[in-house]
């Protein structure tokens, strides 16, 4: 496990970083939402009107002035594009982060295999975004107490199951491509992650565009689905692990027999 | 069983040469020079060695494993040094070092530590505050604190100060003495020469020559340096004259008693006749080629 906590070690100030913000964001979020329910019922029905806007972030399906509407679209947000880009970050630099910074050479001039390298560099960003999700679930948890809102926790953790899954899968195909890559990459991780976004955005304005919900993690991540249905999409998430699943295997496949620049 | 024994190995990078069709074989307790200009092909010859990449063609072993299959094996008892070291930053040096010993799992800090004070390198560094020849030194305790039997070092000595450099040789001379294989590559030859008991030369990925330093060293031509004359009258097989200042040196390659004769009728104060030094025996090899080339 030596390369699983050399990894966790490098990678320790950008956990606490990514995991600070977000739990932040949300916490604080959470705390406000006392002061806002109040208001928020006449929010909900400006919301409600705004055309294709409301579509885009799912508010035509889930009432904003229930706690678990405000916490879908918020949590939706934050923590969707906030552990979409963490995910993204440390799946992408796993690999190529090491070419780049020539540091290959010497973890694989090591007596250790490169299935092994793999293996325990992909445990540890698994880590990374399971740590990252307990803390952001203890924090909502806790919150939630504080404020003493009564919430339904069923939606709630559907909601930040999908998130993890997410997180999961993004991180895997960007570990494939990380494989493939000789520089850092990182604007093709970010870049990934923000197209899988606004995929989504698009998928929800119109029926057409609904299929767009197959190319993206964010299609069974979107919280107004979960929270309206009270379920997760079997299909797209099987699609969706498929294409981890498939990115894992590429970075196998390729790394073990690609040469070191 | 040879230290490193290699059978037409041969590497594309695509269209462009890495080493084309290099046999090599070093034996055990060598200390092995391999010489060549840059872009000759000596670091794709030992990153190949090493397994980082893969040959396009032909086989090697080293220390009897193949380069294919039994990576794990060969870098369990290997020490390299990379040509340019880097490490992974906001690590120490002792971070770095316990990283080493922790992936060939063993327990390396006295041995680290012995190799830290005799190289003048502070463990508590951090590497990414560490001048070239500093990092090239923690380079150095990563190879060698294992104690491996098969040294691979990728021209180690840029970077390093002369005092360092000679430390540094004395390091290697000791394992070698303790039975322990040493490749290293290398242009600067007078290295070479001092410290390699065989050597290789390579050049545009083909190697041209290998034997020991000794034989490398013998040819028929002698350096003659001749005080007293400015002038140097027609004399064959006589090349590459240098005028000195008060003298004139070249090589003779033809019959000594021709030159005796020769030298006897001119007003010459003082003569050596000398094996030239390796360094104008490769330089030889090298021009060889080139006019060889020029010819095609």
């Amino acid at each position: 496990m030596t390369v699983c906590k050399h990894e966790l070690k490098q990678g320790r100030l950008s956990l606490v970083i990514w995991t600070a913000a977000i739990s932040l964001m949300i916490g604080l979020c959470i705390l406000i939402y006392p002061e806002m329910g109040s208001q928020m019922e006449d929010f909900s029905a400006i919301f409600a009107d705004m055309g294709s806007f409301t579509a885009a972030f799912g508010m035509d399906k889930i009432n904003f002035g229930e706690f678990i509407g405000f916490f879908g679209v918020e949590c939706g947000n934050v923590l969707g594009l906030g552990g979409a880009f963490f995910a993204a970050l440390i799946g992408i630099s796993a690999l190529a982060k090491e070419e780049k910074e020539h540091t290959a050479e010497f973890l694989l001039t090591h007596p250790i295999s490169r299935t092994r390298v793999l293996a325990e560099k992909l445990l540890a960003v698994v880590l990374q975004i399971l740590i990252l999700n307990a803390v952001v679930a203890a924090v909502c948890a806790g919150c939630i107490r504080w404020i003493g809102e009564d919430v339904e926790w069923k939606p709630l953790a559907l909601v930040l199951t999908a998130n993890l899954l997410m997180q999961l899968e993004i991180c895997a195909v960007t570990f494939g491509i990380s494989a493939f890559v000789r520089h850092s990459g990182l604007g093709i991780g970010l870049g990934l992650a923000a197209v899988f976004y606004f995929l989504n955005i698009v998928a929800n304005l119109t029926e057409k565009a609904r299929f767009l919900k197959y190319f993206t993690p964010f299609g069974y991540t979107d919280s107004a689905d979960i929270i309206s249905e009270c379920t997760l999409n079997g299909s797209l998430l099987a699609v969706g692990m498929a294409l981890g699943a498939a990115g894992i295997l590429a970075a196998f496949r390729k790394y073990t027999k690609k040469d070191i620049a | 069983m040879k230290a490193i024994q290699t059978e037409h190995l041969t590497k594309y990078y695509g269209k462009s040469r890495g080493i084309v069709d290099l046999s090599l074989s070093v034996e055990q307790g060598a200390f092995y020079g391999f010489i060549g200009p840059n872009g000759a092909g000596k670091s794709t010859t030992i990153r190949t060695l090493l397994g980082l990449i893969t040959p396009t063609e032909g086989a090697a072993r080293v220390l009897g494993h193949d380069i294919r299959r039994e990576k794990q094996q060969i870098l369990s008892q290997v020490g390299y040094l990379p040509s340019e070291t880097m490490f992974y930053s906001g690590m120490r040096v002792k971070d770095v070092l316990r990283f080493s010993a922790d992936l060939h799992k063993k327990d390396c800090r006295e041995e680290a530590q012995r190799l830290c004070s005799r190289l003048e390198l502070d463990p508590n560094r951090k590497v990414e505050e560490l001048s070239l020849g500093n990092r090239k030194k923690v380079g150095i305790v990563c190879a060698m604190q294992h104690k491996p039997i098969l040294y691979i070092m990728d021209e180690p000595t840029s970077g390093l100060d002369p005092l360092m450099q000679r430390e540094f040789f004395e390091l290697l001379k000791e394992r070698n003495r303790d039975g322990a294989t040493v490749f290293l590559s290398s242009h600067v030859l007078s290295e070479v020469q001092k410290y390699c008991t065989h050597a290789a030369v390579i050049r545009e990925g083909r190697l041209l020559i290998s034997d020991s330093v000794e034989n490398l060293g013998h040819t028929e031509a002698k350096r003659v340096t001749v005080r007293g004359i400015r002038e140097l009258p027609e004399i064959d097989h006589a090349k590459d004259v240098k005028p000195l200042e008060d003298g004139i040196s070249f090589l003779y390659d033809g019959k000594p008693a021709e030159l005796m004769r020769k030298m006897a009728e001119l007003p010459i104060r003082d003569i050596t006749i000398t094996e030239p030094d390796l360094e104008e025996i490769f330089l030889h090899y090298y021009e060889k080629e080139e006019t060889c080339d020029d010819g095609l």
